[in-house]
């Protein structure tokens, strides 16, 4: 793999091959001294053109915890327009000698223009509305770990509630979980879904409470405040009384589905209970995994050799 | 300024002796037959068989005919001479055929006063590779709030008025600027967009965008201001041309339209007949347009609209953009992509039509549109100005951005094999280009 810029380009192979790995991560992070030097001598740039704190934490831990070199260059998306354009940006970083970039930028598409001016990897860490393959990948372990899925997604029912239009966490989404065999639906009020969603595969309700009794996974997405102005939802609190989780809903979900949330969270809107109550959340647990992922993600693009990616006895290790 | 190609105009070309066009396909609004064209004084003064003169211009398995005029190019000047000049752009026109080209308005200052015009109809005359017609402005800087000087732009030669680059938005100006247009011997066209539905839009609204991740740029914003003007059309009596148009749908109103009797025209790009909205799949700014790519739907039913003579003209949008400006991400590249020297072959693979009727699409149509039918898209006969295009439907060609005459690189045809290409364009009697090679 030389490239993880979408879901569909990684495909169900390289899916299921990533989320075998993050096993073997996961396990680096539970011990004591969580960090191997499989990435030894290799660089990583995290060119972040969007804020971000998670995502940028998380691939900057992983890297670090596979003993790769990290350099951050954070800049807000305008500053681009007052000087140095996207491609010498990216030329001159690339000049310094870098393995991967991981780029978040609020444009959809630019990690493929990227990965024309570089010949390192790019690594998709968020575009525009488009894809944000480590946090489906992230998504699609936890929902594994949680449920003990690790032959896939068969029979399970996910929905995914909320602003699909504008998210590139339900785009990709949506094909991971599809692409491991889950049936999906989407609730969402019709202005927040997508044109043309009949093409996908998928379900689409207009209404959370025909679903939620039936669910295996919950996945709410961030409610943006902006939306109203644009016409998009009238207002926050009808928002919160069609689709928002109320303890109502909350009641009704089933004894062992899954509570999911991408973050950053809007207390009181898509989530109107105290996550820490919900029996189902896993809200934390995607946190987590999300450095395992991206470990898997930056082994698998710039580990040399098919060689185990883990030393198999821990407690052998020095440092 | 461009004195060097002022002293090539004076000493060189058409009014030196004779030209004959030997050998060719001759195709007019008469017809077709095989001929020669002694062209002298910037006239054609012959036309015959076994015609020998000074300089021999070979047509051999070639298509002579009047020569192309383009309904719509940018070409930047004044104001962004980094992506074009009047003179390259002239130079890609010439290259593509074209003996007459209208230049759209949204030029930095904009076409809106009879210095703006003035000078961008004497730069052409400078370059002297084709005639470059200023349109003028609708609205004052394309503002959308008051309307140009109609009558001052159209006493100094404009006869066809655009916001292009928007559309008016207000409809009761667009209603005063129909009526006002009455009588003075002008048309006015309209980029059809309705600019609060195209916020942030980058391409087709579909399940293409939606798959991308891409604001989408629906089909009824062209769709509803088309509505609006065609009932304008209907009220006023003005005549009316639709630049640029995308949709099936639209297809669909102008022929209503027109089956209604009313004075209205249209055009489409050959990008509109050739590409879909899945080209911006790898995400490459080249492929961003306004109006967007749409769906092989859609281009099926321009095609058809070609064919039936609903859409009147094949006009290219010829819109060069610094190439630095299309490595922008998407959603803040400029939209538009090369023309001029494409639109031939990418219309003759496109149209299934007879060659007479891809030329009159790009000759004679245009010409009565852009109001320069005396002189443009004439007849091939005795008498009448010598503004001839000589291609060769047949030979195949690659498109390679760095050999084109233009300024920009970005058209969206790189790499691919193209048939048909001009081989000679005579202007006013002077060959402006020879074997595919521009003269000056």
């Amino acid at each position: 793999m030389k490239h993880l810029r979408s879901i569909d380009e990684l495909g169900l192979d390289g899916l299921s091959r990533l989320l075998d790995l993050t096993e073997h991560m996961a396990e680096v992070n539970r011990r004591p001294n969580p960090k191997v030097p499989a990435l030894r001598g290799k660089t990583v740039c995290n060119v972040f053109f969007e804020d971000s704190t998670r995502t940028r934490l998380s691939f900057e831990t992983a890297a670090k915890r596979l003993s790769a070199d990290t350099m951050t260059f954070a800049v807000g998306s305008s500053s681009l327009n007052k000087g140095e354009s996207l491609r010498d940006t990216i030329e001159t970083i690339g000049a310094m000698g870098v393995d991967a970039f991981v780029v978040r930028h609020g444009s959809s598409g630019v990690p493929w223009q990227v990965s024309d001016w570089t010949s390192g990897s790019v690594v998709n860490a968020g575009d525009g509305w488009h894809e944000h393959p480590t946090q489906a990948l992230l998504d699609c372990f936890t929902i594994r770990t949680a449920l003990g899925r690790s032959d896939g997604f068969d029979g399970l029912h996910i929905a995914i509630v909320g602003d699909i239009k504008h998210s590139r966490v339900a785009r990709s989404d949506i094909a991971a979980f599809t692409a491991l065999g889950a049936a999906v639906t989407l609730v969402a009020p019709r202005t927040l879904l997508p044109p043309a969603v009949d093409d996908l595969d998928v379900t689409v309700v207009d209404d959370l409470d025909e679903v939620i009794a039936d669910i295996d996974v919950l996945y709410l997405l961030r409610m943006q405040r902006e939306r109203m102005r644009e016409a998009l939802v009238p207002s926050l609190r009808e928002y919160t009384s069609r689709f928002g989780l109320t303890p109502a809903r909350a009641r009704r979900l089933g004894e062992h589905a899954l509570v999911m949330h991408p973050g950053p969270m809007n207390r009181g809107v898509e989530m109107a209970v105290d996550p820490s109550e919900l029996p189902g959340s896993v809200i934390t647990q995607q946190v987590t995994n999300g450095i395992a992922v991206r470990m898997a993600v930056l082994f698998d693009l710039l580990g040399s050799g098919p060689r185990p990616p883990v030393e198999p006895r821990p407690e052998e290790e020095t440092s | 300024m461009n004195t060097r190609a002022e002293q090539h105009r004076d000493g060189g070309g058409g009014g030196g002796g004779d030209v004959v066009i030997t050998g060719g396909r001759l195709i007019d609004q008469s017809g077709e037959r095989v001929g020669d064209v002694r062209v002298s004084g910037g006239l054609i003064t012959e036309v015959g068989e076994g015609l020998t003169g000074e300089r021999v211009l070979d047509a051999s398995g070639c298509v002579v005919s009047p020569g192309f005029v383009d309904l719509h190019v940018h070409l930047r000047e004044p104001g962004k001479e980094e992506a074009e000049t009047i003179e390259t752009g002239s130079r890609a026109a010439a290259l593509g055929g074209f003996t007459a080209v209208v230049a759209m308005p949204n030029t930095d200052p904009a076409q809106d006063s009879v210095s703006v015009v003035d000078f961008v109809r004497r730069q052409g005359e400078r370059a002297g590779l084709c005639e470059v017609l200023p349109s003028g402005c609708i609205t004052v800087g394309r503002a959308g709030e008051q309307l140009a000087p109609f009558a001052e732009l159209a006493d100094a030669g404009v006869r066809l008025f655009t916001d292009d680059g928007s559309g008016v938005q207000d409809p009761l100006l667009m209603r005063r600027a129909l009526e006002y247009s009455l009588g003075l011997g002008i048309t006015l066209a309209q980029h059809c967009e309705v600019a609060r539905l195209t916020e942030g839009a980058v391409m087709h609204e579909g399940s293409c965008c939606s798959r991308l991740g891409l604001p989408g740029w629906p089909a009824i914003a062209e769709e509803l201001m088309l509505h609006r003007d065609i009932e304008l059309v209907r009220l006023t009596g003005a005549s009316m041309h639709f630049l640029h148009l995308s949709t099936a749908r639209s297809v669909s109103m102008v022929r209503a339209a027109k089956s209604d009797g009313l004075p209205v025209t249209a055009e489409a790009t050959p990008h509109h007949l050739s590409l879909t909205d899945e080209q911006l799949s790898g995400y490459s700014p080249i492929f961003k347009v306004t109006p967007p790519l749409r769906t092989m739907a859609d281009i099926e039913a321009i095609r058809a609209g070609v064919a039936d003579g609903t859409i009147d003209a094949i006009a290219t949008d010829h819109a060069p953009h610094a190439p630095e400006t299309k490595e922008l991400p998407l959603d803040q590249a400029p939209p538009g992509m090369l023309g001029l020297e494409t639109a031939l072959g990418v219309s003759l693979a496109c149209l299934d039509m007879p060659v007479a009727d891809v030329v009159a699409a790009l000759s004679w149509k245009p010409a009565a549109i852009a109001g320069v039918a005396d002189r443009h898209g004439r007849p091939i006969a005795t008498g009448e100005p010598a503004n001839l295009t000589v291609f060769d439907p047949d030979v195949e060609w690659e498109v390679v951005p760095a050999q084109l005459a233009s300024k920009s690189r970005n058209t969206p045809y790189v790499g691919q094999r193209l048939r048909g290409r001009v081989r000679h364009t005579v202007f006013l009697g002077d060959p402006v280009v020879l074997d595919g090679v521009p003269q000056r």
